[in-house]
């Protein structure tokens, strides 16, 4: 009996560590492989690098290319930063804590972009823009990219205002304050976490979209990602992984401050 | 009394309006243009649907498309859940850093962490150097454009998908059931088989949907990794779109893509108040 109960314990506990161990692995190696390979003194992706230089990063102070694409990424994201947020809470305020039928549907509508293809979205995006005669802008790309990353600002927004404790604002209520004064001095600043990290994630989803920017960029706005994915498939060049370092740096001290901040990993569940 | 937090309705009209013409209206507009048989679209017709399901290679692009969401998934579930199991019972500190390890590749950009497993798989990858110097093999391995490269791609890409609504199946579950159970004398396996699998169903449910649906979508890594041998439906649209300006075709593609995926969210969501109600019982 106690033979079988170690053996028990001893093979669960080994299963669990097993699969934990590979499973972290494989979290954290790709970004760390790439982190690596960025800082090689050679001029391949070989692993490991046959010696450590910064030659790769100093070589982005010349590839203005690459600079200008960063920065029409930038400039989207934060039109559809915005875009997203004011849409987004507003829509929130009226479905959080509504339990009419309407308000459901909403829900689900508003919510829809997250699990359907994006490509198929910026498809028919396309053929939207060109039946009603708008040329393929920056505009367009706002508004593609806005419908695909709404869903994460209504999502983190819906969340804050249903943790949200009501006597609070019944108490301001009840002290004489009005609706908007309540609003502005009580609700904003106990969902603003979660504003800040719906918009966050906004940023960075549309920072990174791809499927939606295929089809609704204009031929003279290149975008940071879609320049890596085409240099990508046809040449592989280290000047990638060296963009790809900054990048990691970038999201990894936003996300350690979005921590911090909005304790953002509780509202992304 | 009315809950003061309560706003009225019409504050979710201005999202509304925007919702119905820059998502609903496009999407409407595609059901139009796949109904159509020319090019010039004057014929009203089913054509680009028959020509797509009575073809073989469509056929083949839409099954495995779908297969290789399954085996995500499954590698997700199986990778996913020990992690989560383990970040339950890890003190405070750990439980930080697991979850910026968990929360690292979700906001990490998809071509980076895909161009991360071109460095590893390819020929000069570090998979090939190891087992080279090991001496395992002689000639590189063909890991690259290959399924399996691109089921542990398209895994880790995933993987936060499945994580945090697993921790958070996990947490509501009661550990003194847990303990229970094993004082009653069943073993670790037979309490995580009875007990724990059981009670968590609705997340497990939860992340399986998230997990699929972004897999079988993931266009950046399925081209990248799996290479252009490989056709997936995200593929399969955009040549015909972009590349070969088929766009009756490339609607009714993105159409029957659309279905597919609504059948499975409506499949899992089904699975999931199936099972939560097993849960609560």
């Amino acid at each position: 009996m106690a033979r079988r109960r170690d053996l028990d314990t001893v093979s669960f506990y080994a299963t669990v560590s097993v699969l934990t161990g590979l499973g972290l692995v494989l979290l954290i190696a790709p970004t760390l492989v790439v982190l690596i390979v960025s800082f090689t003194s050679g001029s391949s992706l070989r692993f490991p690098p046959p010696g450590f230089s910064l030659k790769w990063y100093a070589a982005l102070g010349d590839a203005w290319q690459i600079k200008a694409a960063a920065w029409n990424s930038v400039e989207v994201a934060l039109w559809t930063t915005v875009l997203s947020v004011l849409l987004g809470v507003s829509a929130s305020l009226a479905i959080a804590r509504s339990r009419s039928a309407t308000a459901h549907v909403l829900d689900s509508l508003f919510m829809s972009p997250l699990v359907l293809p994006a490509l198929a979205f910026g498809l028919s995006a396309l053929m939207f823009f060109s039946l009603i005669g708008w040329a393929v802008s920056p505009l367009t790309l706002v508004l593609g990219h806005t419908v695909v990353c709404v869903p994460y600002v209504v999502r983190t927004t819906v969340g804050a205002l249903t943790q949200l404790d009501a006597a609070l604002l019944e108490g301001s209520a009840s002290l004489g304050a009005g609706r908007w004064y309540t609003f502005r001095r009580v609700t904003l600043p106990l969902i603003r976490p979660g504003i800040l990290a719906g918009g966050f994630i906004a940023f960075m989803s549309s920072f990174d979209n791809i499927p939606v920017s295929l089809f609704l960029r204009g031929a003279d706005s290149e975008l940071l990602p879609i320049r890596m994915w085409q240099d990508l498939d046809n040449r592989l060049d280290v000047t990638i992984a060296a963009v790809s370092g900054v990048w990691i740096a970038f999201t990894a001290a936003l996300m350690i401050a979005m921590e911090r901040f909005a304790s953002l990993s509780r509202r992304l569940r | 009394m009315r809950d003061v937090v309560a706003y009225q309705l019409r504050l979710a009209a201005p999202l509304f309006i925007f919702f119905a013409v820059f998502f609903v209206a496009p999407l409407l507009l595609l059901v139009w243009v796949s109904l159509h048989t020319d090019a010039t679209m004057t014929a009203l017709g089913a054509a680009q649907y028959v020509r797509f399901l009575s073809d073989a290679f469509s056929l083949s692009v839409l099954g495995s498309t779908l297969w290789l969401g399954v085996e995500v998934t499954l590698l997700c579930l199986v990778l996913g859940f020990p992690i989560a199991w383990v970040y339950v019972r890890s003190p405070g500190g750990w439980q930080t850093v697991l979850i910026l390890i968990v929360l690292l590749p979700l906001l990490t950009s998809v071509v980076v962490r895909t161009f991360a497993w071109i460095v590893i798989l390819g020929r000069q990858g570090i998979v090939n150097t190891t087992l080279i110097s090991l001496g395992l093999i002689d000639v590189p391995l063909k890991l690259l454009y290959t399924e399996g490269g691109l089921v542990v791609a398209l895994a880790q890409v995933q993987m936060p998908l499945m994580v945090l609504p697993l921790i958070t199946a996990l947490q509501r579950l009661d550990p003194s059931l847990g303990n229970a159970s094993n004082s009653l004398g069943a073993g670790h396996w037979r309490t995580f088989f009875r007990v724990t699998l059981p009670l968590t169903a609705p997340g497990i449910v939860a992340g399986c949907l998230l997990t699929y649906s972004a897999a079988i979508t993931a266009f950046i890594t399925q081209t990248l990794v799996g290479g252009g041998q490989r056709v997936f439906l995200p593929l399969y649209l955009y040549q015909q779109a972009l590349s070969l300006s088929n766009f009756q075709f490339a609607a009714a593609i993105a159409i029957i893509f659309l279905i597919a995926v609504l059948a499975i969210v409506a499949a899992f969501h089904a699975l999931g108040r199936l099972t939560r109600g097993y849960a609560q019982a």
